[in-house]
């Protein structure tokens, strides 16, 4: 009796891994033991819990789009929709279009849950709720969600379809693009943790991050919305354009691996930017409570508070997605080289510099309000040029391009916008676009319809 | 040290087996009859022309370039940020050369025109 309410205690406070030390004795056997279990219901947790993710994502963007959403299967809130489709894609065939390079296409939707599964090993869900406390943690992430990169790849060459292949293409620019702001602005929490462990890194957060570096936590939420391949960058399988872009020619479970991987890779995300930025599982101290039997009780709390703010950003996933429409691709790429990678260069530069300065011993709110100081002034700084650069393209627009900007934005800029406006009223006003000898910077001349 | 290495080899070595067993699973179940008009290479409902695997736009290519610049850059900078705490002012500003170096490569790249979108 004693026993099965020890073993009920260990399951509830989250704590089994001691039960089984504490009744059978520990050593490597049982160590290894403990990790394969481990291994075993993390895994298990991701995989059931995207069929959840699916079901709020569809009821969230239905409701933004002012539709129902699912309300059939499962009761008036269609909470088994998803099920239902996973069992159908079960029962549905396999296909292999003809001439396919059989080993990349199909390593691709296995590769893709690999990498998007082992990412959740270093994510602290409370405190000793953690698959390992790897030292390097954020590096570790970063190696392994790059992988996902060269799957896009495989699938994109191994499907022998010109749609897939244009969207492996953009994918992988897309996503490799992104990653050099993500790793930058991962940086920053790393500079202000001084250690690369996630554990730590929480540890570290007496006061979140997201109050030291804002801006470093809108650029890493940028790119993680470009990473994950959502809206407004999810040109990478633009229905309109390419179909369905890498993942054309899956069918059944194999495409069903691709939409897992995905869905994962937002909640990890999400979860990410909880660990990082928003101090994790911390509740006030109360994720230590350890209640009087010896049983960490406290982890609970820790748990719900973490799931709690994941779910939040998770909603915020879903609410750009309802929000922005699409971007084309030369603006993404033009805003991530000339506009993010930039801007974390001298986030990075001020971050580094800046924590150096203050001086030892400064209590945590002083050395919180400096950071804090200085990512607002960038922000305003960078919002400042961004709006004189817009007001200048905007006169040079308007004075018919005699002196065009040389960045990338100034390129479709008139072609809208431009001296369309002025030419057929015939006022008389010098207009220099369309004669073709003008300097315009390379750029195709603007020819102007006179009507 | 090593133990931790221990739970990511378990992983690497379990995590197979979950994608793998619903794809199985799908070829046990699903029905399997191939014909050749089903297994035709999907386009809007025409034939497909020609090869796959032809040339491609060489803009991608001269962003994976830029992207090993800073990729290796990234691999340098983790450390420093880890040992933070321990260097001085001189070596932190060490640093920030490098960061420097690394913004030149991007601005010599961008005055060349490589980040324009043709």
């Amino acid at each position: 009796m004693n026993n099965i309410l020890d073993l009920l205690w260990s399951l509830l406070s989250l704590s089994f891994g001691d039960y089984l030390r504490r009744t059978f004795g520990s050593g490597p056997g049982m160590e290894l033991f403990i990790d394969i279990l481990s291994v075993v219901a993390l895994s298990t947790f991701c995989l059931l819990i995207v069929i959840f993710l699916i079901w709020l994502e569809r009821k969230l963007i239905a409701r933004m789009q002012d539709r129902i959403g699912p309300n059939r299967v499962g009761g008036r809130y269609g909470l088994l929709q998803t099920v239902a489709d996973v069992l159908k894609l079960l029962s549905k065939e396999v296909i292999n279009p003809a001439g396919v390079d059989w080993v990349p296409f199909n390593l691709a939707p296995l590769l893709t849950v690999i990498a998007a599964l082992l990412v959740w090993a270093v994510i602290p869900f409370a405190p000793g709720v953690i698959g390992v406390d790897l030292n390097i943690g954020v590096f570790y992430i970063m190696a392994i969600s790059s992988l996902s990169v060269v799957v896009l790849l495989l699938a994109g060459w191994g499907s022998n379809n010109k749609y897939a292949l244009l969207g492996a293409f953009r994918a992988v620019a897309q996503m490799v693009s992104y990653e050099v702001p993500m790793l930058l602005a991962l940086l920053v929490p790393v500079i202000l943790a001084r250690t690369m462990s996630t554990k730590g890194i929480i540890d570290a957060q007496a006061i979140p991050f997201l109050l030291y570096a804002p801006l470093s936590a809108l650029i890493f939420y940028i790119s993680a919305l470009a990473e994950t391949g959502r809206t407004p960058f999810d040109l990478l399988e633009a229905e309109s354009e390419i179909v369905a872009g890498f993942h054309i020619e899956y069918s059944g479970m194999k495409f069903g691996m691709f939409f897992l991987a995905e869905f994962l890779g937002y909640l990890f995300m999400s979860a990410l930017f909880v660990t990082l930025y928003l101090g994790g599982y911390r509740f006030f101290g109360l994720e230590n409570w350890v209640s009087a039997g010896g049983y960490p009780f406290g982890r609970l709390f820790g748990l719900i508070f973490f799931f709690t703010k994941t779910f939040i950003l998770y909603f915020v996933f879903v609410w750009v997605r309802g929000t922005l429409p699409r971007i084309r691709v030369d603006q993404l790429l033009d805003y991530n080289w000339k506009f993010l990678v930039p801007l974390s260069l001298v986030l990075i530069f001020l971050v580094a510099i800046v924590d150096k300065l203050i001086p030892e011993g400064t209590g945590q709110f002083m050395r919180m309000a400096i950071h804090l100081a200085v990512n607002l002034g960038l922000g305003f700084a960078t919002l400042e040029a961004l709006r004189r650069y817009g007001q200048r393209n905007k006169t040079t627009a308007n004075s018919g391009a005699a002196s065009p900007p040389s960045a990338g934005h100034g390129d479709h800029a008139p072609a809208g916008h431009g001296p369309a406006g002025h030419v057929p009223s015939g006022h008389g006003e010098p207009v220099q676009t369309d004669h073709g000898d003008m300097p315009l910077g390379g750029r195709e001349p603007i020819t102007v319809p006179i009507h | 040290m090593l133990s931790d290495w221990q739970y990511i080899g378990i992983f690497v070595a379990l995590s197979p087996i979950f994608p793998l067993a619903p794809v199985v699973l799908n070829r046990l179940l699903g029905p399997h009859r191939p014909n050749p008009v089903k297994q035709q290479t999907y386009e809007c409902g025409i034939e497909t022309v020609g090869d796959t695997w032809i040339q491609f736009k060489v803009q991608y290519y001269i962003y994976a370039l830029v992207f090993v610049i800073f990729d290796i850059e990234a691999v340098f900078l983790f450390p420093i940020a880890v040992a933070y705490g321990q260097l001085d002012l001189f070596a932190i500003g060490a640093a920030v050369l490098f960061i420097f170096l690394l913004a030149d490569g991007l601005i010599y790249a961008w005055s060349r025109g490589v980040l324009e979108w043709v």
